[in-house]
Parts: C-alpha cells; sequence; structure tokens
C-alpha cells in the first residue's frame, strides 16, 4: 500500500520566480496554536484553473477541509476582488487584502498525456507580499479527493506549524435497523465522511476496530463464528484472520504502536475478564493483568512503553496505566463518578476517556497522571473517543435522548468546535488512521 | 415459597404479569422477537422450550453495574435447574446482556459476568456444567428501547435459551 500511494503521488516544489525573490525567511502569518481562543484565520481558496468542474470541487474540498478544523475561515467567493487568470504569477496582493484575506490558495488542475491529474497550487502570505507554499502533485483521477486533502493538510502544516489530519480516513460502525435488532457492519471513509466503503456484510454484529499504526489493516471483534472474537481484516485484499485460539471471547482489541502487537481482553471461566498481548508474528501470548474483575480497553502508549486500561478492581470502572509487561498497576482516575475507554494521544501527554458522571456521558482528557482533568464534551450518551494523528482533534460517537441512535462527532482538543461528521446512517465506535502515505 | 412457585407457574397470572410490563412501557418496548416476550404459538407442552419460557421463566434482572444474582432472580435460576434436571436432552446457552448506560467494552464483560454468574448459580443447583454455554451480547441487543430506566432494567438481564431435541 505504501509503495503503491507513493506512486500515486509525486510531490515537487514548483520553481518559483516570485518566492525565490523573497527573503526565505519565516513568514509572519502564523497560527498560533497554543492559545486557548483561536480567531479562525481569513483565507482565501480560489477556484483552481482547469477546463472541466475539477478545479472547483477540490477548491471546495480543501476549503471545507479547513473551515471544519476551527483554526480557518475561508472567505466566501462572492467577495473575491482579484480573478485568478495566470495561478503562475503573483497575485494583486492588494485585491485581497482589501477583504482581509489574510492568506491565498491559488491553483490549478490539468490532465497529463498518460491520463494522469497534475494539481499545482501556492499558499501566499497577502500582507507580506510572499508565497509559502508552491508545490504539485500528480495522481489518478480516482484519487482527486485525496489530492484536495494533501493540499489541505500542506496548507494546514505551514500555517499552524503542526502536522495535518485532512488525508486520513476513519473505520467505523455503520448501524441500520430498528434499535433492538440493529445491524452493525463495519465500514471505512475519509475524515470528512466521503468515500464510504463497507467490509463486512451486517450479517453479523461487528465491533470496535481499530487501525494498524503502521499497515492498512484493522483488528476488530465480530460474532461471526458464534462466540464473539478478535479479528484482523487487511483493508486492500479483504483478507482476515482470526487473532489467537482461545475457547471464551476475545475483545477490545487495539495494536501496539510499531503494530507488531494486538492488546485485548481475554474472558476468563469465572466471568471475569484480563489483558493480554498478542505478538502477531511469533503467535505468542502474554497475559498482563490478572484480576478477578474485569480488565478491559487496553491502550498503548505511543512509545509502547506503558498501558492504560479499564479495571473494576475497586468497585467501579476506573481509569489504571501499567507498565507494557503488566508491572507497576496504578490507578490514575478519581474523579467523581466512573471513567472508562482510555485512549492514549498520539503526542504522549494526554489519555482521552468516556465519563459516567450524574446521569450523563462525558468526553474528556487528562495527564497520564490523572491530573488536569478537562471534559471536552457532555450529554445523554457519548464514547469512543479516537485521536486524530496530530492529537489536536478527538472524534466519538454520540445519542440524544430521543435520537434513535449515535452519529460521530469530532471536537478540538480545547473542547470548542464540535462537529458532526455526515453519515448515511447512524455510526458508532470511530477509529482513526495515521496519516497517508 | 411454595406458594410463589405455584402462582408463577400459572400461565394466565405469567401472561397478566406480561401484559402489565407492556402497558408500563407504553408503546416504547418492543419485543426482539416472539421468543422473548414467551408468546410463540402453540401449547406450552411440559418440557417444551415454550414451557420453559412461559411457564418457568427464562430470563433474570440485575442491578446497575452487578452481576449479583438478586434474590428474586435466585427463585426463577432455581425453578430453571429444576426444570432443566428433569428434562436433560436441551443443551444450554446463556446470554449476557448489559444496559445502555455503560461503555460498550465494558458492557461486553458485564454481559459476560452477568452470564457466568448465571451459569455458576445453574451448575451449583445440579445443572451439567458441560450442557452450559455463555455468551455475552453487551448493550448490542436490547429487548426495550426507550430512553429511561423502564427500560434500562428490563435490558440488564441473562436470557437461559434451549438448544437441542424438542426446542
Amino acid at each position: 500500500m505504501k509503495s503503491m500511494i507513493k506512486a500515486i503521488f509525486v510531490a515537487a516544489a514548483l520553481g518559483s520566480a516570485i518566492a525565490a525573490a523573497i527573503v526565505p525567511a519565516r513568514a509572519q502569518l502564523e497560527i498560533d496554536v497554543t492559545q486557548g481562543n483561536i480567531e479562525p484565520l481569513p483565507i482565501a481558496v480560489t477556484d483552481f484553473l482547469s477546463s472541466d468542474a475539477l478545479g472547483a470541487e477540490i477548491t471546495s474540498i480543501i476549503a471545507a477541509d479547513l473551515q471544519r478544523s476551527g483554526l480557518f475561515a475561508p472567505i466566501d467567493k462572492g467577495a473575491f476582488i482579484e480573478k485568478i487568470s495566470n495561478p503562475d504569477g503573483a497575485p494583486r496582493f492588494e485585491d485581497w487584502k482589501v477583504i482581509n484575506a489574510q492568506a491565498l490558495v491559488t491553483g490549478r488542475v490539468t490532465q497529463e498525456s498518460d491520463g494522469r491529474l497534475r494539481a499545482e497550487f501556492r499558499l501566499w502570505d497577502t500582507f507580506a507580499g510572499q508565497q509559502l507554499i508552491g508545490e504539485q502533485f500528480f495522481a489518478n483521477k480516482a484519487n482527486s479527493r485525496r489530492v484536495a486533502h494533501i493540499i489541505a493538510d500542506a496548507i494546514y502544516e505551514r500555517l499552524t506549524g503542526e502536522k495535518g489530519y485532512f488525508d486520513t480516513r476513519v473505520v467505523f460502525i455503520d448501524e441500520s435497523g430498528s434499535k433492538n435488532q440493529r445491524k452493525k457492519r463495519l465500514a471505512i471513509m475519509d475524515q470528512d465522511g466521503a468515500n464510504v466503503r463497507y467490509l463486512s456484510d451486517g450479517s453479523s454484529i461487528t465491533l470496535t476496530p481499530r487501525f494498524s499504526p503502521t499497515r492498512q489493516e484493522i483488528t476488530y471483534m465480530s460474532y461471526e463464528s458464534g462466540q464473539p472474537r478478535v479479528y484482523l481484516l487487511q483493508i486492500e485484499t479483504g483478507q482476515r484472520e482470526l487473532v489467537g485460539n482461545f475457547p471464551g471471547m476475545t475483545f477490545a482489541p487495539r495494536f501496539s504502536p510499531d503494530g507488531q502487537k494486538v492488546i485485548m481482553s481475554l474472558l476468563r471461566d469465572d466471568g471475569n475478564s484480563n489483558i493480554y498481548a498478542m505478538d502477531l508474528r511469533s503467535r505468542t501470548t502474554t497475559r498482563l493483568t490478572n484480576s478477578a474483575a474485569i480488565d478491559t480497553s487496553p491502550s498503548y502508549s505511543p512509545d509502547g512503553s506503558q498501558v492504560v486500561f479499564t479495571s473494576d478492581r475497586g468497585g467501579q470502572p476506573q481509569i489504571y496505566v501499567m507498565s507494557a509487561d503488566g508491572s507497576g498497576q496504578n490507578r490514575i482516575s478519581f474523579g467523581g463518578g466512573s471513567y472508562s475507554t482510555p485512549v492514549w494521544s498520539p503526542r504522549g501527554d494526554l489519555i482521552a476517556f468516556t465519563k459516567q458522571s450524574g446521569g450523563e456521558f462525558q468526553i474528556g482528557v487528562m495527564k497520564t497522571d490523572g491530573s488536569g482533568e478537562r471534559i471536552l464534551s457532555s450529554g445523554f450518551s457519548q464514547e469512543g473517543p479516537t485521536w486524530a494523528p496530530n492529537g489536536r482533534y478527538i472524534m466519538y460517537f454520540k445519542e440524544g435522548s430521543g435520537s434513535g441512535g449515535p452519529r460521530l462527532y469530532s471536537i478540538d482538543l480545547t473542547g470548542r468546535n464540535e462537529q458532526q461528521i455526515p453519515t448515511q446512517n447512524f455510526a458508532s465506535d470511530p477509529a482513526w488512521s495515521p496519516l497517508l502515505e | 415459597m411454595s406458594g410463589i412457585a405455584a402462582l408463577i407457574r400459572n400461565p394466565l397470572v405469567v401472561a397478566l404479569f406480561l401484559t402489565l410490563a407492556v402497558a408500563g412501557c407504553a408503546n416504547k418496548k418492543t419485543p426482539n422477537n416472539a421468543a422473548d416476550l414467551g408468546l410463540n404459538g402453540g401449547p406450552a407442552t411440559p418440557g417444551s422450550a415454550r414451557d420453559f419460557t412461559v411457564n418457568v421463566g427464562d430470563r433474570i434482572f440485575f442491578d446497575t453495574d452487578s452481576s449479583v444474582i438478586r434474590a428474586d432472580a435466585q427463585g426463577i435460576l432455581s425453578r430453571q435447574a429444576q426444570w432443566l434436571n428433569q428434562y436433560r436432552q436441551y443443551a444450554i446457552l446463556i446470554e449476557g446482556h448489559a444496559d445502555e448506560r455503560g461503555t460498550r467494552e465494558y458492557n461486553l464483560a458485564l454481559g459476560a459476568r452477568r452470564a457466568a454468574a448465571t451459569r455458576d448459580f445453574l451448575a451449583a443447583r445440579g445443572v451439567t456444567a458441560s450442557r452450559m454455554k455463555t455468551i455475552s451480547y453487551g448493550k448490542e441487543r436490547p429487548v426495550a428501547v426507550c430512553d429511561d430506566i423502564s427500560c434500562w432494567s428490563q435490558n440488564r438481564r441473562a436470557v437461559t435459551t434451549l438448544s437441542g431435541a424438542g426446542s
């Protein structure tokens, strides 16, 4: 997969006399994402020149990505003064400063003789009168949405100084039918809700899919053999495989950061659940917890040295951290209420969780020692946080009282900018992919 | 004890109780299927699966986030054990379920613990362990689907299902 994608996209810096003439110093134009309350940056995303509608389509995907991030405010095209007719030349910066477009995106989409798309774009700092990026990408026409997401990531990275997250996908559970006979199918889509593809037929319940951090592979739980069990699925080939052969239920799987292990819960004969790690190459299994309690929802720290998990060994579900070998198990959640579904952030500094308190469900984050708890969203029912690969956004599923079923939502780490991800049916258990390569 | 058992053994009383339970939830409850209410057609012939569902009671309920067999459930399970020991042709699958007021993975584990507690209770009453299997559905298979406690309390359950000859 990796090599295939590399073959599809060839990025190159556009030679630009304009850019070369300017001091190559870091531009003043930058969003300070460390502040709690961010004023979205006004940006003009002009339609890429093209002989068909594709230029405008790509532009609208870029603008939508930037808008949803909460860090950018794309300016309505009706306000534009200059019509970009030559994307190779400098724009009339005054025309863009007048409408307060601090950043400007111009570009062109053409078709190569071999049928591939060629997308070129430039990002301008209008107040400094300076080009910040000039790049071009080649792609198959079927991948035009990805080209748009890659360009949006390049803009996001240049202006925020953080990695982007638009060229990513989300695996989730598509839910249809009445609540007591609901069909739960494995599905995958782009992070903006486009390109939905089903990965299971819905004849048996599938739950809790999670992306491999290193391969186009997911692990999930399914009832297809009767007893609920953890499986691996190669996304491109559709090849499936049982993870281990245990007598009882296996559930709550998640990959290790190197993609070589799956950590999960195994049901014991006494009805309690313990956490095990299985090495996918050697097929050896290591037991990490051994309590007469429910131990589940394990999640590795990004360096692989620690595991955070849920246990009710203290009487109700709470969050614990242990070393990756199972030693040093310590409770870290001490707020009022119960805590579950902990997920370590890709940056390593925070743990996202579901909290139940006062009859409500909440999505929150805490530091890895349990301090600094912040609730990002509260409501009738919401659970299952997953991190965007840049660690700035969290996606989860949420259901209002009487709404009939769950939908996917994303929220900024600061608790701002909660947005529903458009899905045709009800949806749950989102899991964000790493940045595609 | 024998008086209560005799009362509940009466199919009419059971039917009345079920009617009240449905009315109490005012259209909010939709049965999973006919078997969930024990309303399969045909007579509840002694020793039939329907006899078990209607006259013995195929399910018990739990308190929130608990897998302790409640006093009311102990009576039902004792009758289940008696019946299962009499009709040994059945294989037994015990389903553990949770309400929706918990997270998905934790509730899978909770449903499994409820099913195991039910199995262990039946085993202690003489039901052969090798006849019994358990499965957890977590909160994935509610029978009552309203958004309040009247439904949640019905979903926190363990259901003893029968397969094999005569079912």
